[in-house]
């Protein structure tokens, strides 16, 4: 099948620092892809080059075969690239529903004039909006919470509901960068049944960062392993545990558990 | 943003109260009912909301700190008597003077989309220091300009800002602004200012949102300024000074941030305390900036800050009845 996401040989320099050499890996349609690696060996990096943060300073980000390398976040995401981030970054300040409507609004389609003397158009493409944040709301189960400010949530929600602000762009590839972090095992078990069900219920690609093993193995159906800022070894879980220099770069000890 | 009340108003009631603000003004005009003190503090006041809200797009709902806006203002006032008093001055005030308080606006808009294009790298403390620069600039500008007066001013415009004009004005500044924040365009605009980076990355065009923040708000301060000028017949360059940006700066932040009802309460507290104060003379000057710095410490957000109340707000956005818990 033709890769969705394919990243050609890029290299991303800062400077000195060389945050990612000649990185090249495919993720495709319908894959659970992980990305492990270190810390410091450019997961993060590779996930602001996807996403159009940072232009690379080599290589190629193609996206349904299309180049985007070098496009603004912006157009990355209503091309159909959604991400959330390492540290939350909701828009604390602004309600659940506001969170959502902001991603959402990629596909109203009125006019700033319109908007401005509030043609029936737009408040009609204004109600769908809402109507469609709030269906998409109650599926991720925060539909009691639509008028809080974001940043009252707790933390569980807080991330379920970056997911669910991430979704309401109806992205074909959803980048997840560590969204285990700060979870017990508990929770990150929990985690995994609801990124299942988000994988089944919007059909919907992932590319994930995650530290939290387990994870990793159990969910991913591929798994990609970042060092200094190259790809040192790719394939499924199995193919990874066994490889010998990622268990010398990174597993290093025992079982492979961190 | 919270609201002041929880459910949606009667339909109807603002608009009645509309009307009857917009009749009482239309009948304060044609029978003389108050006297000419009094109608320029409603007229002041009518000004003062004009700059207040729309300096607060910039300030409160994309939370830039612009000082530029009595440069805009300038720009606004200069441009509408050129074509009052020098260009169409053979024209019927009905018509003419709006089409120089329109132009005025564009002249600032225009103005405003090159500010604008400045915010795409600069941020924060750069940013005002940028709009402090554009303020010097306009003023400076004005002053070489022998064509409007240059330092001495611009004088003999006509006295053709009424009561109703200045009603009319503040009500359409006040709607538009208010469409505009509940839109896309407006959320995304408050999402520049929550996360620039998230905002992106969900599908805003930031450059956009700034832009529009920008454009919009130099407009209206375009608009102000040209009402001022056919207020007060006379404009001179040192008027649209830090001192005048400031003023509009402490009816924002005393009001409140990112809020129609703050920006009209701080527009109308200003205009009233400034005028109650005045028998202290410049200790006047001595008050109002001890108010602001009383308020930067214990309300930074003013006294509506990020809060609306619910009449100004869009039936759309209350929750629906089979919500409630």
């Amino acid at each position: 099948m033709k890769p969705l996401l394919e990243v050609r040989g890029v290299t991303m320099r800062f400077g000195g620092l060389v945050a990612l050499s000649d990185l090249s890996f495919d993720v495709t349609p319908g894959h659970a892809h992980g990305i492990i690696g270190p810390n410091g060996a450019g997961k993060t990096t590779a996930f602001n080059v996807i996403t159009g943060i940072y232009a690379p300073t080599q290589g190629d980000v193609l996206f349904r075969g299309e180049s985007i390398t070098g496009c603004r976040p912006s157009t990355i995401a209503h091309r159909g690239i959604a991400r959330t981030f390492q540290n939350i970054r909701l828009f604390r300040d602004l309600t659940v529903l506001d969170n959502v409507r902001i991603a959402c609004d990629a596909h109203a389609r009125y006019s700033w004039p319109g908007a401005m003397i509030q043609l029936p158009s737009a408040r009609q493409a204004e109600k769908e909006t809402i109507g469609r944040c709030t269906d998409l709301l109650e599926k991720f189960g925060l539909g009691n919470e639509i008028h809080e400010r974001a940043g009252d949530l707790p933390y569980g929600s807080q991330r379920r509901l970056e997911i669910a602000r991430a979704m309401a762009l109806q992205p074909s590839l959803l980048l997840l960068d560590e969204p285990a972090a700060g979870m017990n095992s508990a929770e990150t078990l929990n985690l995994v049944e609801f990124l299942g069900w988000l994988r089944d219920h919007f059909s919907v690609t992932m590319l994930l960062i995650e530290h939290h093993m387990q994870l990793v193995m159990t969910f991913c159906d591929r798994i990609t392993v970042l060092d200094f800022g190259k790809t040192i070894a790719e394939g499924t879980a199995d193919e990874v545990r066994k490889n010998p220099e990622v268990i010398e770069a990174y597993l290093g000890q025992e079982d492979g558990h961190e | 943003m919270t609201r002041w009340l929880q459910h949606p108003p009667p339909r109807g009631v603002l608009l009645a109260l509309l009307a009857a603000g917009l009749a009482a003004c239309f009948a304060i005009e044609q029978f003389g009912l108050v006297d000419d003190y009094v109608r320029f503090v409603l007229i002041t006041l009518g000004i003062n909301i004009i700059l207040c809200v729309s300096l607060n797009l910039v300030n409160g709902w994309m939370g830039e700190f612009s000082v530029g806006h009595a440069g805009f203002m300038a720009l606004g006032a200069y441009l509408s008597a050129c074509v009052s008093v020098k260009w169409l001055s053979w024209g019927d005030p009905l018509w003419m003077f709006p089409l120089a308080v329109i132009g005025g606006g564009l002249m600032a808009g225009a103005v405003g989309f090159l500010l604008g294009l400045l915010s795409f790298k600069t941020r924060g403390d750069y940013l005002a220091i940028i709009t402090l620069a554009f303020l010097m600039i306009v003023k400076s500008g004005i002053e070489n300009i022998p064509y409007v007066g240059g330092p001495r001013g611009f004088l003999g415009i006509g006295n053709h800002t009424t009561l109703l004009w200045t009603a009319v004005w503040t009500v359409l500044t006040l709607w538009t602004i208010r469409n505009l924040v509940y839109s896309r365009f407006g959320r995304g605009i408050v999402a520049v200012r929550e996360d620039e980076i998230a905002a992106n990355a969900m599908g805003v065009d930031t450059r956009k949102a700034k832009l529009t923040a920008f454009v919009v708000s130099s407009f209206f301060g375009g608009v102000a300024g040209a009402l001022f000028a056919h207020q007060l017949q006379f404009i001179n360059p040192s008027v649209f000074d830090i001192v005048k940006s400031t003023e509009i700066l402490v009816m924002v932040y005393l009001g409140g941030v990112g809020s129609l009802a703050g920006s009209i309460l701080g527009a109308t507290a200003f205009t009233f305390l400034s005028q109650a104060l005045q028998p202290l003379g410049t200790w006047r000057m001595v008050i109002l900036p001890l108010i602001l710095v009383l308020l930067m410490i214990f309300r930074p957000r003013g006294i509506m800050g990020m809060r609306e109340f619910s009449w100004f707000v869009p039936r759309r956005e209350f929750p629906k009845k089979e919500d409630k818990k």
